[in-house]
Formats: structure tokens, sequence, C-alpha cells
């Protein structure tokens, strides 16, 4: 086992969590805490709660059991909405784009508690909103650039159009352009070659650096994904944790390999 | 950009050219009284249209449209103007217009609820005509003045629809539709039992009279009779171009964005802190007050209320309007509200089987056109803005 990070530099931690459904215990007692600045690798098997977890700690699912902390306030059961101002974004499994809005569009989405949203400033102050629009897209065009320089000059361009990677690196921006404290990255390489998951991950060490203190939480089936990127692992089975540490630490721990391939 | 040529603006001429022929066939269509013409004419019409969109021509049509609304929204404005000067002499072809003027008002309200923020509302009928009571009650037994009295109709409207709403937002997906249902229904039987609002014969509407000016006398002006119902007209155009502006602004800044956002995406923009309650009611709210105020005046052109003007089965002609139109372009809600109200009209051997023409327009439209006649552009947020 590595050291753990001292609990006051948690940005997130979960105690006891528990969800179920019906007599399925999607997550159980899960303890688990994010280090400020870490990027942290959730592992384990399909149905292993990961999912689940993520969603519960969303606020898209109520916990049955346990506390959630994030940023030393207690957000077991806040609204989707609270925890997003609260700092906490996140992408979605199954890509959840606005596939009819422009690339522009579906970045200002995720851009929600930075924009002015009195109906008088929208529908009567054209001048101001053009000032906070333009403001914007320059924003939002340079956060598209990190990851893909020729996708920032269609930023008007519906995402319909676009390649998988191109809409998975949408997705990203969107839950980036908050400037959020806590990024939660759920299978990014879902629907990818090696070689875009490769280019993504790459795109990904590249934005964290530009965005001080950004915390990553990531969901990945790909273990050359894990190894690479995270600085530590937590493993799932079964909705609990049956290790954590570094991936050279999880990849020879006995039971890790039993839940992945089935040993005696 | 991606598209050569896009830094220059592109030209106005095909949308403006667009806008004279249709100017011009509308024209004849309105004068033409034989019914052999008419269906000639109408037959002509829909040949012209599919051939030009065969031909591609419709595509800068359409970029013009969108670009260069600035310049062809008054364009469009004159050419409304030039067909009422045409028809000044005429009740009843002024009549229709003013019908199409302000169905167009009230179906950019169901575009706001339901185009933008996917909020099924059957009931648009219904709100209509709570405007036009509105409007026949106080017009009746008070002296609010009558332009006053439009946004009081906007405001009843916007007011019960607030109250029908409470049911509606604790529901996902269709059930809204079914609640809407309902309200036309019992709305509609509420009236034909309320003595105090005339049960099943109505309410007659005092007509028009802004600083002791009647809309109900003809007017002669440097020795030209036009009908009373140009001033009717006019100040029905004045509304449906305030009413254009304010969706267009909607769509056209984050309230529309938003709106989209939980349309598509309820759950995605409820992580995103978006406040689906809010925009909901915000998008409800703003939409009845458009089909209130449409109806409070329509109330007072026609003279006349009563519960059967204002059934489930008309709630259903404005959202075929809607969808026939293009869902969220209020280019197409225009267009299709001209369609749907004049074709009807002219074609009077159809008359019992309007009903019929519209179920066959709406499934025609849906099967070749799933995104109506105009399909609705992806957003821009200032009509000469550029990156």
């Amino acid at each position: 086992m590595t050291t753990k990070p001292l609990r006051h530099d948690a940005v997130l931690s979960a105690k006891g969590l528990t969800r179920r459904f019906g007599g399925v215990v999607a997550v159980d007692q899960l303890d688990l805490h994010v280090a400020h600045g870490e990027i942290l690798g959730l592992i384990g098997p399909n149905g292993s709660g990961k999912t689940t977890f993520f969603n519960v700690i969303t606020g898209l699912y109520a916990a049955n059991a346990g506390t959630v902390s994030f940023d030393g306030s207690d957000i077991t059961y806040a609204s989707p909405q609270e925890i997003y101002h609260a700092g906490i974004s996140r992408t979605f499994q199954r890509s959840r784009l606005s596939l009819p809005l422009s690339i522009f569009d579906n970045i200002m989405i995720g851009n929600h508690k930075r924009l002015t949203q009195r109906l008088w400033f929208n529908l009567m102050n054209r001048r101001a909103f053009k000032a906070e629009f333009e403001a914007s897209y320059a924003e939002a065009q340079s956060l598209v650039a990190v990851f893909n320089p020729p996708l920032a000059q269609r930023m008007m361009e519906p995402v319909t159009g676009l390649s998988m990677i191109d809409r998975r690196r949408i997705e990203i921006c969107r839950a980036l352009i908050s400037r959020p404290k806590l990024l939660l990255l759920d299978e990014p390489s879902a629907g990818m070659t090696h070689e875009e998951t490769a280019h993504l991950m790459k795109d990904i060490l590249d934005v964290r650096t530009r965005i001080e203190g950004l915390t990553i939480v990531i969901v990945e089936h790909e273990m050359g994904v894990i190894e690479r990127i995270t600085d530590r692992c937590v493993v799932l089975n079964f909705g609990r944790k049956i290790s954590a540490g570094t991936f050279a630490e999880i990849a020879r721990d006995r039971q890790v390999q039993e839940a992945y391939l089935g040993l005696q | 950009m991606a598209l050569a040529g896009l830094d220059k603006k592109p030209s106005i001429l095909p949308g403006a050219t667009a806008v004279v022929l249709a100017t011009a066939f509308l024209i004849v269509l309105l004068r033409v009284e034989n019914q052999k013409a008419v269906i000639t004419l109408l037959a002509f019409g829909m040949v012209a249209v599919v051939a030009t969109n065969w031909l591609g021509y419709f595509t800068p049509v359409a970029r013009s449209f969108s670009a260069r609304e600035d310049a062809l929204g008054p364009f469009t404005v004159v050419a409304a103007l030039v067909v009422a000067a045409v028809f000044h002499e005429d009740h009843f072809v002024l009549l229709m217009l003013c019908t199409v003027v302000l169905y167009t008002v009230a179906t950019l309200g169901l575009n706001i609820q339901f185009g933008y923020a996917g909020v099924l509302n059957f009931a648009g009928a219904s709100f209509f005509g709570i405007g036009a009571y509105t409007a026949a009650v106080l017009n009746q037994h008070t002296a609010v003045p009558h332009l006053l009295v439009l946004l009081t109709g906007g405001a009843m409207a916007a007011m019960i629809g607030s109250l029908l709403l409470l049911p509606v937002l604790r529901t996902r997906g269709h059930y809204a539709a079914v609640v809407t249902i309902a309200f036309a229904l019992l709305l509609k039987t509420f009236l034909e039992v309320n003595d105090i609002l005339g049960g099943p014969q109505g309410l007659q509407v005092r007509g028009m009279n802004i600083f002791g000016w009647s809309f109900n006398n003809n007017i002669e002006f440097a020795g030209i009779q036009l009908s009373f119902y140009v001033s009717y007209f006019l100040l029905s155009l004045m509304i449906l171009i305030v009413a254009f502006l304010l969706v267009r602004r909607v769509e056209r800044s984050w309230i529309g964005l938003n709106l989209d956002a939980l349309r598509l995406d309820e759950t995605a923009a409820s992580c995103f802190g978006l406040n689906i309650v809010r925009w909901k009611v915000t998008a409800f709210l703003l939409g009845n007050f458009l089909i209130g105020t449409a109806g409070a005046l329509f109330g007072m052109v026609g003279g006349f209320v009563q519960p059967n003007n204002y059934t489930f089965a008309d709630s259903l002609i404005l959202v075929s309007i809607l969808l026939l139109g293009g869902i969220g372009n209020p280019w197409g809600v225009v267009l299709a509200t001209v369609l749907v109200v004049i074709v009807p009209e002219k074609l009077q051997v159809i008359q019992e089987y309007r009903f019929m023409l519209y179920a066959a327009l709406v499934m025609i439209v849906l099967l070749f056109r799933p995104e109506g006649l105009l399909p609705r552009p992806v957003r821009r947020y200032f009509s000469e803005w550029r990156s």
C-alpha cells in the first residue's frame, strides 16, 4: 500500500457510501478519497459500480447510506445543480452532447454558472450580451484549440458531423470550460481506436497543466491508459473496494487479478 | 472558415426574390374566386416549389434569410403591407390576413414552448380563447385602455397557464401533453356551462378603441375608402413584429441555449447547473403571454367569442402549423400559417375536408421533410457576426 495523502488534502472523500438498486448493491460501503491535484483511476470489471459511484457523487442517484464531502462541505444529498456549482463536472460514458447544436453551444451548456442568466440582460441588453458572448467565444475557442486546432475553426458547426474523438473532445471541453476543481471522466476512450485514445490522453495531460489544481477521476477499461496517466488507482468489484495503490501495485494484487481474469 | 467566400456578406437577392414571388402569388391567389382557377393556381404553386427545390434554388434563399435577416425582415413587412394595400377595401381578405398574422403570433408562442423548451402544449387554442374572453369581459365592463387589455389577455393566459403547469412540471415526457389536453376539454366545458361568460352562445366583444379612434369604423384617407380591418391588420402586424423580435432574442441568447439544452437532454443539463423547472416555467409563461395577447386582439377583430371557436381541434391546428413550418424556425411559422389559414379558405370545395387536408399535409411533410418546410438553422447569436 502507498502512503495515504493527509486527510485535509483530500478534495473528495466518500465514507461508507452505499447505493442499492432493489437487491443489488451497486456501491457497497465504499471509502474513497481523492487527493488534491492527482489523477485517480477508478477501475474494475463491468458492473462493479464505477458509473454508479459517479452518478451518486454528481447527485443523479441518492445515496442509501454514507457520506460524500467535497472541498470541506457535505454534498451527500446535494442536487446535480448544486454539485456543479460547487465545482465538480463530468463527462458521460455514452456521449451526451446535444447533437443538433453547434460546438460552441455545447461547450456553453457547460459554462452555465459563468454566463449571465437574467432575462433583461439576455433579451434587452444586447450590447452587454455581445461582449459576454465574444469573451466566451474566444475562451471556448482557445480551449478547443488545445485538443484540436483545426476544430477550433469550426465552432459554429453542428456536433452531428463530428467524428467520435472530436465529440469526446467537445464533451471534455464542455466539462472544463467552467474551470471545475474536480473533473470526472467516465470511460473517455469508449468507442475509439488505440491511436485516438493515446492522442486524447495526451490532450488531457496537456490541459491539466493549464488548469491549476485540477483533480481528475477517470473510469477506464484500457489498462494502457490507466498505467500511463494515473497517479493512483482504486479497484472496485461488486461495489466494494478490493485494492488501491499505484498501477504497479494493483497490477500485482492477487485479488485484482482474480477479479479481472477469474483466477482461482 | 471552412467554406470559401463566407467572409463576404451573403446577398439578400435570393431572399428578396423569393419574397417578391411569394407575395405576387399570394395576391393573385387571393384575387381569384373561380374554383377551377384556384386549383390550377395552387397546383402551379406546388409544382413551382418542388421544381425550385429540385434545382437547388432554396439553399441560397435559406442562406440569405439566415444571414441577412436585418434587411429581409423589414422587406417582408413591406410585402405584407403591399398585400394589405391591394385589398384595402376587401373586408373578407383583410379579416383573413388578420387571422394569419394573429395565428402566427400564437404559434410563435407555441414555438417557444415546444420548439425550444420541448414542453408540448395541446391547449394553445384554449389560451388563445382565454385572451379573447378577457378582452370581451374587460371591454364590456371596464374602462381599461384597450392596448392594456391586450397585455391583460396575455397575462391571464400566462397566469392560468402557470396553474396548469404545476402538475405538468412534476412529470417528464408526454405526461405533460396529456395534462394540456385535459385542460383544453375542461375549459371548453367550463365556458359552455358558465352563464356569466355567455354559455354556449358566447359573448360579444367591443371593438378596439385607441385614444377615441374606433377601429370598427371604415376609414377614408385622401379620398380612398379603406376597410376598417386595415387598422386591425396594422395593429396585428405590429404585434407580430414585436413577437418575432422577442422570439429571435430568446433564441439568440443564453436563454435559448438553456431551453435547447433542457429539451435535448435534461440529465446532462442538470449536471451543468441548469434549473429545469425555472426555464420550463419561463418558456411556458412567455409562450402563453404571446398566445393570450394574440387571442385578445383576435376577439376584438372578430367581435365575438364562443366556446366552439377554441376547441382541442383548433389547438391541433396550431401544433400542426408548427410541425409544418419547421419546429424552432419563426420564418417557418410565418410560411406555414399563411398556407394553413389561406389555402382552405380559398378552396371552398374542400371546406368539409379541411382536417383531412391538414392530416395529409402534415403526414407528407413529416415523411419527406421531417424537420418541416423550413428547418431550423444552427443558432447564430448575431445575424451579422462571424468567427
